[in-house]
C-alpha cells in the first residue's frame, strides 16, 4: 500500500531494505510507508525482525542495504527529537527502579526542546496537558516505579504527547498489563490517533491490532503483508509469515 | 605528599591572586565561623586549622560525591567509581615514578588526573563496545590499574613508599590548603557542568533508548558522566583514600533511594552524604580513628537507620493513602515544586 505518488509526505518509508546481525539476516527486501495519520500495527513471530525493523526506521541502527527515510531526512541522520516519541520493549520495568515522578518523567518530553534552562509557560502547558489527556495528573507527584503497569504505560505515552510528537512508536507496550488497562490503553492510541497522531505499534496479539490499527504489516524477515485489517483477515499472510501449525491468536504468553 | 611545583612567572601571574583569596578565604571566613561555632557549641576542634580544613573538604565531597554518584548509581554502573580511583592510584604512582626517574616536577595528583580521566574514557569505550560484560572489564580495569601502580612504587628507589600509604587510606591531618583549594575549585566546577547538563544526564539515565531518539547524544553524556567522576576521585582520593573514595558516590544515594522524585533524592542525597563527612570526621578526631573508614562506616550506618528503620515508618503512613509516604528521607523541602 505505498501512498499515491502526489500525496502528503510519507512519515516513514522505508525501500529495499536488508539488514543483518553479522552472518544472520534479520530483515530482508523490506519495503514499507507510513503517511501521516496512519495506525500501524506490526506483527510477526517472535523473533520476525520487528523490534529491528523499528530500530531502523528510528534510525537507531542503519541498514545493510536500502534506505530509511523520516520526515523525509535519512534516519540515522534525524535530529528533530521532539517529533517522534518512543517507549521501547521492557522500557518501563528499568525506569520504575529510579526515583522519578511522573511528572519528571513526562517532563523529559520537553528536554529536546529546552535542554538547558527554565521551563517556559508553554512548556509546563504541554507538560500538564499531556498529564490530562492520558489520565494520570493526580498521580503526578508519585513515583513511576509505584504505578501499575497500565498507568506507567500511560506516563510514557503522556512524555511523547508533552513533546508534541507527531509520530509515536511502541514495542509491545502492554506486555504485563492487565486485560482492562490494555483495553483502555488502545482506546486511548486510537483516540490519540484520531487526533492526528500517527502511531506504529509492535503487538503480538493479532485481535488487538484488526480491531484498533488502521493498517497491518505483517513480518516475518520478508514483508508478507501491508494493507488493511479486513484484507488482512481475509488472506493466507498470517499462517504464511508463521508457518502451517501455528496459531498465534491463541498462542497467549 | 603534594610535590610542590616550582611555577613559571606566567602561572604565578594567575595562581597567586586566586591563592590568596583563598588564602583569606580560608583564615578570615571559614576559619573565624568555625571558631566562633567552636565557642558556641564549647567543641574546641573546630579551632585547630587543620581541623578546619579536613570540615571545609568533607563538606566539599559531601555536595559532588553525591551529585555524580547519583547518575552512576542509577545506570547500574557504581564500580567506576572505584575502578576509577583504583587506576588514579596508578597515576599518582605515574607521576612518582617520572619524577624519580627523569627528575621531572609533576604533581602526583595532576598525573593522577590525567591517568583516571583517560581510564574514564576507556571504560566507557569497553562498556560500549566490549565483547565482555560491564562487570569483568570493569573488574580487570580496576586491579589493572592497582597492580601498574604497585608495580611502579616497587620500581621507583628511595622513599615514595612513604607517601603512598595516605594515598591508599587518606589522612585528614595532612589536608593541605592545597588539596582542599583544590576540592573546592572541582565542586564548584562540577556542581556547574551537573546543572547545566542536568535534563541530559537524567533523561540518557533513566531511559537511553528514548533519549536516543529525541536526539540526546547519550554517548557523550555517558563519556561526560565518567569524566566527572574521574574528577571527583581523584580530588577527593587525599582525604578519603584511594580504596575507600567510592563510599561517598554509592552509599548515601543508596540511602536515599526512597525519595520520590530524582530532583530530591539529589538534594537528599546530598543532606545524607554531609552527615556521614562531618559526622564521621568529628568521631575520628575524638578517637584517633582513620578519617577515611570512619567516615565510611558512618554513612553505612546512617544508611542502615533509613533503609531498615524506614521500613516501618512508611508501611504505616502509606496504609493512609497517597501521603509522602515514599519519602522515608530526611531531606529538606528546599525544592519548592519547581520540578522538571
Amino acid at each position: 500500500m505505498s501512498g499515491a505518488e502526489s500525496g502528503p509526505e510519507p512519515v516513514v518509508e522505508v525501500a529495499d531494505v536488508d539488514f543483518g546481525f553479522g552472518e544472520r539476516p534479520v530483515l530482508a527486501d523490506v519495503s514499507l510507508t507510513v503517511d501521516p495519520g496512519a495506525f500501524l500495527g506490526l506483527v510477526g513471530p517472535n523473533g520476525s525482525g520487528k523490534t529491528t525493523l523499528v530500530e531502523l526506521l528510528l534510525g537507531l541502527r542503519r541498514p545493510d542495504t536500502g534506505t530509511v527515510t523520516l520526515f523525509g531526512e535519512p534516519a540515522h541522520e534525524f535530529d528533530d527529537g521532539e517529533r517522534v516519541g518512543y517507549v521501547a520493549q521492557h522500557a518501563t520495568a528499568a525506569a520504575g527502579r529510579m526515583p522519578v515522578t511522573v511528572r519528571e518523567a513526562v517532563a523529559m518530553g520537553r528536554y529536546p526542546h529546552r535542554l538547558v534552562g527554565r521551563f517556559s509557560a508553554a512548556d509546563r502547558r504541554a507538560i500538564d496537558d499531556a498529564l490530562d489527556r492520558v489520565d494520570v495528573a493526580d498521580l503526578a507527584d508519585r513515583r513511576v516505579g509505584n504505578l501499575s503497569g497500565g498507568q506507567r504505560q500511560r506516563v510514557f505515552i503522556a512524555r511523547a504527547l508533552a513533546a508534541e510528537a507527531d509520530l509515536l512508536v511502541l514495542d509491545e507496550p502492554t506486555v504485563g498489563v492487565d486485560a482492562e488497562s490494555r483495553e483502555r490503553f488502545y482506546d486511548l492510541l486510537h483516540e490519540l490517533n484520531d487526533e492526528g497522531l500517527t502511531i506504529v505499534l509492535i503487538e503480538h496479539d493479532i485481535g488487538v491490532v484488526t480491531t484498533h490499527a488502521s493498517e497491518i504489516a505483517c513480518l516475518n524477515r520478508e514483508l508478507y503483508f501491508h494493507g488493511d485489517p479486513e484484507t488482512f483477515v481475509e488472506t493466507n499472510a498470517l499462517a504464511d509469515a508463521y508457518g502451517t501449525n501455528q496459531a498465534p491468536v491463541h498462542h497467549g504468553h | 605528599m603534594v610535590t610542590e611545583m616550582s611555577p613559571t612567572p606566567l602561572q604565578s601571574a594567575v595562581t597567586d591572586p586566586i591563592s590568596g583569596a583563598f588564602d583569606w578565604f580560608l583564615v578570615e571566613v571559614w576559619g573565624r565561623l568555625l571558631a566562633e561555632l567552636s565557642g558556641a557549641l564549647g567543641v574546641g576542634m573546630l579551632e585547630y586549622p587543620f581541623m578546619q580544613r579536613a570540615y571545609l573538604a568533607a563538606i566539599c565531597i559531601g555536595i559532588i560525591g553525591p551529585l555524580v554518584g547519583a547518575f552512576l548509581v542509577h545506570r547500574e554502573i557504581s564500580m567506576i567509581a572505584d575502578t576509577l580511583a583504583h587506576t588514579a592510584f596508578a597515576g599518582v604512582a605515574v607521576g612518582l615514578f617520572l619524577n624519580s626517574v627523569l627528575e621531572l616536577g609533576l604533581s602526583p595528583i595532576g598525573t593522577a588526573f590525567v591517568v583516571a580521566v583517560a581510564t574514564a574514557l576507556l571504560v566507557e569505550l569497553l562498556v560500549q563496545h566490549g565483547d565482555v560484560t560491564t562487570d569483568t572489564s570493569l573488574a580487570m580495569v580496576l586491579t589493572g590499574g592497582f597492580a601498574l601502580g604497585s608495580v611502579l612504587i616497587s620500581a621507583t628507589e628511595g622513599g615514595i613508599a612513604v607517601g603512598i600509604n595516605a594515598y591508599l587510606f587518606g589522612s585528614l591531618a595532612t589536608v593541605s590548603k592545597a588539596n582542599v583549594g583544590l576540592l573546592v575549585v572541582m565542586t564548584l566546577l562540577v556542581s556547574v557542568v551537573v546543572a547545566i547538563s542536568y535534563r541530559p544526564l537524567l533523561y540518557v539515565t533513566f531511559d537511553p533508548t528514548a533519549a536516543r531518539v529525541a536526539g540526546i547524544s547519550v554517548a557523550w553524556f555517558n563519556r561526560l558522566m565518567t569524566v566527572l567522576t574521574a574528577l571527583v576521585v581523584v580530588s577527593a582520593m587525599q582525604i578519603m583514600g584511594v580504596i575507600l573514595v567510592a563510599a561517598l558516590l554509592v552509599i548515601p544515594v543508596a540511602t536515599v533511594d526512597g525519595a520520590r522524585s530524582f530532583r530530591r533524592s539529589l538534594l537528599a542525597g546530598v543532606v545524607a552524604a554531609e552527615i556521614g563527612a562531618v559526622l564521621g570526621i568529628s568521631i575520628a578526631y575524638q578517637y584517633r580513628l582513620a578519617a577515611g573508614g570512619t567516615i565510611v562506616l558512618t554513612a553505612i550506618g546512617l544508611y542502615l537507620v533509613v533503609r531498615v528503620g524506614g521500613r516501618f515508618v512508611p508501611r504505616r503512613l502509606a496504609a493512609g493513602g497517597t501521603t509522602p509516604a515514599g519519602d522515608r528521607t530526611p531531606q529538606p523541602k528546599a525544592d519548592g515544586g519547581d520540578e522538571d
